[in-house]
């Protein structure tokens, strides 16, 4: 069924001047649309043109909707020569093609040339006429919402998630095709950028349609990535959470929320993995293919992949091998469930069978939840292959690619197995690409999940409330061990939980999560990173390979270490939001792990670190190891203080046993690991100390510790982490500051070592933060949350760092700063705000609640954002101002996050994913300011596209923003450089808190019945 | 090991006021460290050489970016490129269009030409402002003059809508672009005393009161040219000195009102013929462009200067020529009363504006000089523009 889609142009503003001889442009539109182009007429001499076009109208499939992005042109028409384009803006239309999304698309885009960056901007109008779909067997899905947020989005309830979904598509890369040798690169480049457009478009829809089969509305926690494999083309690849969401009207009687099927289903799924142990999670039966051998799906000329499963875990993974490219999900209808028929049929079929036991993959992309959604927490997770890329000679057959990911999966479902869980969240993907070789990266969180969170009704609260009243205490449960402690995976020491003290907890808990809401933590959070650089030598293809394969798992086992050791240091005992990234060069590999480090209360109080020297009775060495241990023990003191952890002290008798001494007996030997599964590295406690021994037996030790004593506290006033929220700071203004910075270094040195390239990278990364400390200083007390670093090696010798994150501010009062635990925080929570509890409850993280509960706000009239009447009138404004040319209209302003909220702030609308992908050439790299010259407009106009964007949709900002990709090449010689840049996030709309009354008339009401009074 | 390539974007654009400055003062990437790494508070942070350095180098190029948005400062506001909340674009603005009154002393009047841009090294190093800004700050006057030169309408509200300046930056770009437009002589050594707020004022009064802007506000060029018709009717009060009755009378109903009241009454009846030919004949030479660019020298020749060699107070100066004004209504065959109320209007204010304190007057006009270098110097820390420049 087709959709109409109607454009119309309507003015230009600053255009650049294209014709010397008289300082003017004759400017005239191209719009085209898959194959069909208008264009408007010339507007002779002048750089403010009035086109005021009529509407354009285009005819189309809605699957060509979803694919193609409206493309408009702007050029300067020559009489006797070919006309010189100025510049283009491509329209993604995909949020017009969702009712609760933004219906219009109005507003000035910077018109982007890929040589010279942006030139003026042009003022569009872009709606959709969408006729109504009942074709089963379509090929379109509009209507399913994506969200980049990895939770459930604030203002909707999840009323069933459905699991994961994944996709990938291939092609050629235009930049390799031979047609590239004798096009200009402008036209390289805009062949490129219209591809992967095109190519998000499709495998968005793809994605969209699993959605719709597996009965869903919406993808959460959408995660899109490139691969740019240059000879062997593109890959475009998505994996997302699916779920059912039901908008929430803000409007008072949230609480009266009960959905018809609440009782029935409550009764029928009294969770069978809540009380024992054993993992519930059943895989599909295998079929007789017997052991997945990863060689078989390799082309024949890659050596082994390295695998990181280990042995155990390697049979019970090899389950369905199918690789199709849809998940089983044991829904039989094909087409769009609609959403009446939907409830009954299913409620049905899960009275029989656990929700989980269908998924092929129960992973799940998100990484914080509604309470009483995760039950246990296992640990990291994570795979890696290393695999020689060749040339994708089908593009309409992505088994390679398909089959690699489906082997990586299966690693990571099994080692989630392994560790007694049936789920994996906070899971990602990742690969890093050097010239023919690949390694492909995936990483969870093993878990537990309430069960009744898949079915549909299940998730319904109000009066379903009492149900989350599980023997376990929310506040410790999740940090309980799902596994069974007599047959561990690893060994692990366990002690009685120190808050509800009935249950067994790990001493230590790495997670790719978020912390959360209900977690009761002491003090505050910190950032923590290990880094590690390892060289290796140039090499071709399998040798290669073979190489970097051999040279992983002692990469994870270090990066591991200095991370347990990082931990140690500042006395806490849990990592949340756990990524490691590694990424491989011509001649080196460099390891990256972020994470935040906080202290469960729940989890027993770290020991020290000791140090212990060599046997030898030699004075000076001991007394060395004596004054770097009292420069540990200072360290840790001083970490304890900065952070404000005070564990609440436990009378021993009151746990009823003396309380087991956390005996974490690691000794670390360095010689061997053979496997790189996180939790399996514990495997190597030995020795009769209480504390964590380092043993200064060899020059690496001694490098250790230098750099963990050389890590610099950021300075006063400034916090760090890279999760959603900072444990420990809840007042936040609404200050607010989204950030990119990217640092290249050149390694002069040809002949480095391991330890001083380790030196290198390590300065490199706390170097970046001391600047970003310094450049955010006016902002403190500030935290930097969601701090993101990705490394790569864009060429020989160069290292590059690059660093997304947010400075936000807060009050410096510590109303709340000595608040262990959340439950008191709760409390206050409630006189605040009647309305916040049913949000929390379904959809929540900590924001809502936090951000009620802070009623001071430190707003500063200045900084104050336009609330949403401004935003929406915007647009009329600009078209009216459209006249003046250079008129003085106000440009809206965006605000952009990666945290999934703003403080102080409830986003009442979202108007759609943004995803763009953006190439700057340039060949005058001197001219444009050298290359941090060049970098610094190409941020910038990245950032103005993007707000943009988010403006012609009606919005004023975007939260879950993510820079994807930046890769920077560079030819100094030949005054060359180029950029591709990759960001997401979701449009979305705002209001103050202050600004209450704004919101009624523009909340849509809570589809489906859901919201009916009873 | 080197730094490649080291960049830092916000969302919302940083920019720091103190870097602004430095930029704006002309300061090399490597001087605006030196000098931040002894400001004030630096320690806080822990701030290394190499941290203020990137920081330094990011909001330069941030400026040098912003720069050509600068220019035109209307698009500023609607530029999609750089999200800067709208008091700090203010702030950008007016501080980029902020001049040094010791820089505007020296081309005030001057043919915004590219001759006087060359000249500008001289400048520099006389006023000890470095070339760049030198620069900037010429390039300003002569951006803001072409821009207002053809249009209708006020001077100082076209000045301030097309440049977004506050009321008081927009008078003084006026009175510049006066001076430049009727290229009155500021430089010679005895109007050095004279500060450029002086001739801010008296511009003022000039653009108020003389030019064509004053009788009819639609008109091209309305405050920038004089009104030629004015200046035509300004040779019909040469009467009051070529005819001897009325100079007379004129002389003697100014005695009687300041007689006793004034302790240089003596002084003033003798050089009252002196004094009033002096003024006259300013006003009846002013029809020509050249005497117009001799506007001020003559004030100060042909009446400062004779006043205060008879030491004549401010006070007495006021009352004399309050007096002498109003007298010239009392003469029965003086017909050009309005003319003359429009003509001495503007003579009085400039001259009471214009004429010296007794301190400042006696002080030898270098002195003056010497005492603003220090000040400029004290402003900006160790490391005084002067030795940047040198």
């Amino acid at each position: 069924m087709p959709g109409k889609l109607k454009a119309k142009i309507v003015a230009g503003r600053h255009l650049p001047v294209m014709d010397r001889a008289s300082d003017l442009t004759d400017a005239f539109v191209e719009v085209k649309f898959g194959n069909t182009t208008f264009k408007t007429d010339v507007y002779p001499k002048c750089l403010n043109p009035q086109w005021n076009s009529e509407w354009f109208k285009f005819e189309v499939d809605d699957e060509d909707l979803q694919d193609e992005p409206l493309q408009i042109t702007v050029l300067d028409h020559d009489t006797y020569s070919a006309n010189d384009a100025i510049g283009k803006v491509y329209i993604d239309i995909d949020p017009l093609l969702c009712s609760e999304a933004a219906s219009v698309i109005s507003g000035w885009f910077p018109i982007y040339d890929t040589i010279h960056g942006i030139r003026g901007e042009i003022n569009v109008l872009v709606k959709v006429d969408l006729f109504n779909d009942l074709n089963r067997f379509r090929q379109s899905s509009c209507g399913v919402k994506f969200f980049c947020t990895t939770s459930i989005p604030l203002c909707y309830r999840a009323a069933m998630v459905h699991g994961f979904v994944e996709e990938l598509v291939v092609n050629e890369d235009p930049e390799y095709q031979w047609i590239d040798r004798i096009r200009t690169p402008r036209a390289s480049n805009e062949a490129r950028q219209r591809l992967i457009s095109l190519m998000s478009g499709e495998l968005q829809r793809k994605i969209g349609l699993k959605v719709l089969e597996m009965g869903g509305n919406a993808v959460v926690g959408y995660l899109q990535c490139f691969d740019l494999e240059g000879e062997s083309g593109i890959v475009v690849r998505a994996i997302g959470t699916a779920c059912t969401l039901d908008k929430l009207s803000a409007g008072a009687n949230a609480n009266a929320y009960t959905h018809p099927n609440t009782a029935p289903a409550s009764n029928a799924c009294n969770s069978p993995s809540k009380d024992s142990k054993e993992p519930v999670f059943s895989e599909d039966p295998p079929t007789a293919l017997g052991p997945l051998t990863p060689l078989r799906v390799l082309p024949s000329s890659s050596p082994p992949p390295f695998s990181s499963s280990k042995p155990c875990s390697r049979q019970s993974s090899s389950s369905d091998t199918d690789l199709s490219l849809t998940p089983k999900m044991g829904m039989g209808s094909g087409g769009s469930v609609g959403k009446e028929a939907g409830p009954l049929k299913m409620l049905l079929r899960q009275q029989t069978q656990t929700a989980l036991e269908q998924r092929e993959f129960p992973f799940f992309t998100l990484t914080c939840f509604p309470p009483g959604f995760l039950v246990h927490v296992g640990g990291v997770v994570s795979a890696r292959s290393v695999k020689l890329l060749d040339r994708i000679h089908n593009p309409d057959e992505p088994e390679t690619r398909d089959a690699w990911w489906e082997e990586i999966r299966q690693e990571i479902k099994s080692h989630a197995k392994a560790l007694g869980c049936h789920a994996v969240v906070g899971y990602s993907e990742s690969t890093s690409i050097c010239e023919e070789v690949c390694i492909l990266s995936a990483a969870g969180t093993a878990a537990i999940l309430n069960p009744r969170y898949m079915r549909e009704g299940c998730l319904d609260i109000g009066s379903g409330d009492h149900r989350f009243d599980e023997p376990s205490p929310p506040s410790c449960g999740f940090c309980h061990i799902p596994y069974d402690e007599l047959n561990m995976p690893f060994p692990a020491q366990l002690t009685y939980c120190y808050q509800c003290r009935r249950q067994k907890v790990p001493d230590v808990l790495f997670t790719t999560i978020d912390l959360p809401t209900e977690a009761a933590v002491s003090g505050k959070g910190c950032l923590i990173q290990a880094r590690l650089c390892r060289l290796k030598k140039k090499a071709q293809g399998e040798v290669n390979a073979t190489s970097i394969s051999n040279l992983l798992p002692f990469m994870e086992y270090e990066l591991h270490t200095q991370l347990m050791n990082k931990l140690k240091l500042r006395s806490m005992n849990a990592l949340f939001g756990l990524r490691i990234q590694i990424s491989i060069g011509e001649n080196m590999l460099l390891g990256l792990a972020s994470a935040t480090g906080v202290y469960l209360s729940a989890l027993p109080t770290p020991g020290g670190i000791q140090i212990a020297g060599k046997a030898s009775g030699d004075l000076s060495n001991e007394q060395h190891v004596l004054s770097i241990q009292k420069r540990i023990n200072d360290a840790m003191a001083k970490n304890k203080e900065m952070y404000h952890i005070n564990p609440p002290e436990l009378s021993e008798e009151a746990a009823g046993s003396p309380i087991p001494e956390p005996k974490q007996r690691s000794r670390l030997f360095r010689s061997q690991s053979e496997s790189s599964d996180e939790l399996s590295e514990l495997d190597l406690s030995h020795g009769k100390k209480d504390a964590f021994v380092l043993e200064i037996d060899d020059t690496d030790a001694v490098e250790d510790i230098h750099s963990l004593l050389t890590d610099a506290p950021p300075p006063a006033g400034f916090y760090s982490c890279n999760t959603e929220v900072m444990p420990g700071v809840y007042n936040w203004t609404s200050g607010l500051q989204m950030f990119t910075s990217v640092r290249v270094l050149r390694l002069s040195n040809a002949n480095l070592t391991n330890q001083s390239l380790n030196k290198i990278f390590t300065d490199m990364c706390e170097n970046l933060l001391k600047s970003l400390y310094f450049k955010l200083r006016s902002m403190i007390p500030c935290c930097l949350c969601h701090v993101n670093f990705t490394v790569a090696v864009p060429e020989d010798e160069l290292i590059q760092v690059a660093v997304t994150a947010v400075a936000m501010s807060f009050d410096k009062e510590p109303i709340l700063e000595k608040l262990g635990d959340r439950a008191v925080f709760k409390g206050a929570g409630e006189n605040e705000d009647q309305l916040q509890f049913p949000m929390e409850l379904c959809a929540e993280s900590a924001s809502v609640a936090i951000s009620n509960l802070t009623a001071k706000f430190t707003v500063s009239s200045s900084e104050r954002c336009s609330p949403l009447p401004e935003g929406r009138s915007r647009s009329l404004r600009s078209t009216r101002s459209s006249g003046g040319g250079g008129g003085g209209t106000a440009v809206t302003v965006v605000k952009m996050t990666p945290l999934s909220f703003l403080p102080g702030t409830r986003l009442i609308k979202y108007l759609g994913i943004i995803n763009m992908f953006f190439i700057r050439e340039t060949t005058s790299l001197r001219e444009e300011g050298g290359v941090s010259g060049f970098l610094h407009t190409f941020i910038a106009e990245v950032f103005a596209m993007v707000r943009a964007h988010v403006a012609a949709l009606g919005g004023n900002a975007v939260v879950s923003y993510s820079m994807k990709e930046c890769v920077f090449m560079e030819n100094p010689n030949k005054n060359q450089a180029q950029c591709l840049i990759n960001v997401s996030g979701d449009a979305v709309v705002f209001v103050r808190d202050t600004d209450q009354e704004a919101t009624p008339t523009l909340i849509h009401t809570s589809c489906g019945g859901t919201d009916g009074p009873t | 090991m080197a730094v490649e390539l080291d960049v830092f974007v916000g969302n919302t654009t940083i920019m720091d006021e103190e870097v602004y400055q430095l930029w704006l003062d002309g300061y090399t990437v490597n001087d605006a460290v030196k000098v931040r790494m002894v400001s004030e508070g630096m320690e806080e942070y822990e701030a290394s050489a190499e941290v203020v350095m990137s920081d330094t180098m990011d909001q330069y190029r941030t400026f040098q970016m912003c720069e050509r948005l600068l220019h035109n400062p209307t698009k500023l506001a609607n530029q999609l490129l750089f999200q800067i909340p709208p008091h700090r674009q203010a702030m950008l603005i007016e501080r980029y269009y902020t001049f040094d009154d010791v820089f505007v002393r020296e081309v005030l009047g001057k043919k915004l030409s590219k001759g006087t841009k060359k000249d500008l090294d001289d400048v520099s190093s006389k006023t000890g402002i470095t070339l760049k800004s030198c620069r900037r700050q010429f390039d300003n006057f002569k951006r803001v003059f072409k821009v207002v030169e053809e249009l209708k309408g006020p001077l100082v509200e076209n000045i301030r809508q097309n440049f977004i300046l506050s009321d008081k930056l927009a008078r003084d770009y006026a009175a510049i672009v006066f001076f430049a437009n009727n290229r009155f002589e500021t430089g010679k050594r005895k109007l050095q005393y004279l500060t450029f707020q002086d001739f801010a004022f008296c511009a003022g009064q000039l653009i108020k009161n003389w030019t064509v802007g004053a009788v009819d506000n639609m008109v091209e060029d309305m405050d920038v040219d004089l009104d030629k018709e004015f200046l035509q009717d300004l040779k019909e009060l040469k009467i009051l000195i070529t005819d001897k009755d009325l100079l007379d009378q004129h002389k003697s109903l100014v005695c009687t009102a300041l007689r006793g009241k004034t302790k240089v009454y003596t002084e003033m009846e003798t050089n009252f013929k002196n004094l009033s030919r002096g003024l006259v004949n300013i006003a009846a030479k002013l029809t020509n462009t050249k005497d117009v660019r001799d506007f001020f020298i003559d004030l100060v020749e042909k009446f400062i200067e004779p006043c205060r060699s008879d030491r004549w107070a401010s006070a007495d100066m006021r009352l004399y020529l309050t007096h002498y004004t109003n007298s010239a209504h009392l003469l029965d065959t003086f017909k050009y009363q309005v003319v003359w109320d429009r003509y001495m209007g503007v003579i009085k204010s400039c001259i009471f504006k214009m004429y010296p304190q007794m301190s400042t007057f006696s002080t030898p006009l270098s002195g003056i000089i010497d005492q603003r270098f220090v000040h400029v110097k004290r402003d900006f820390g160790p490391l005084g523009r002067l030795s940047i420049f040198l």
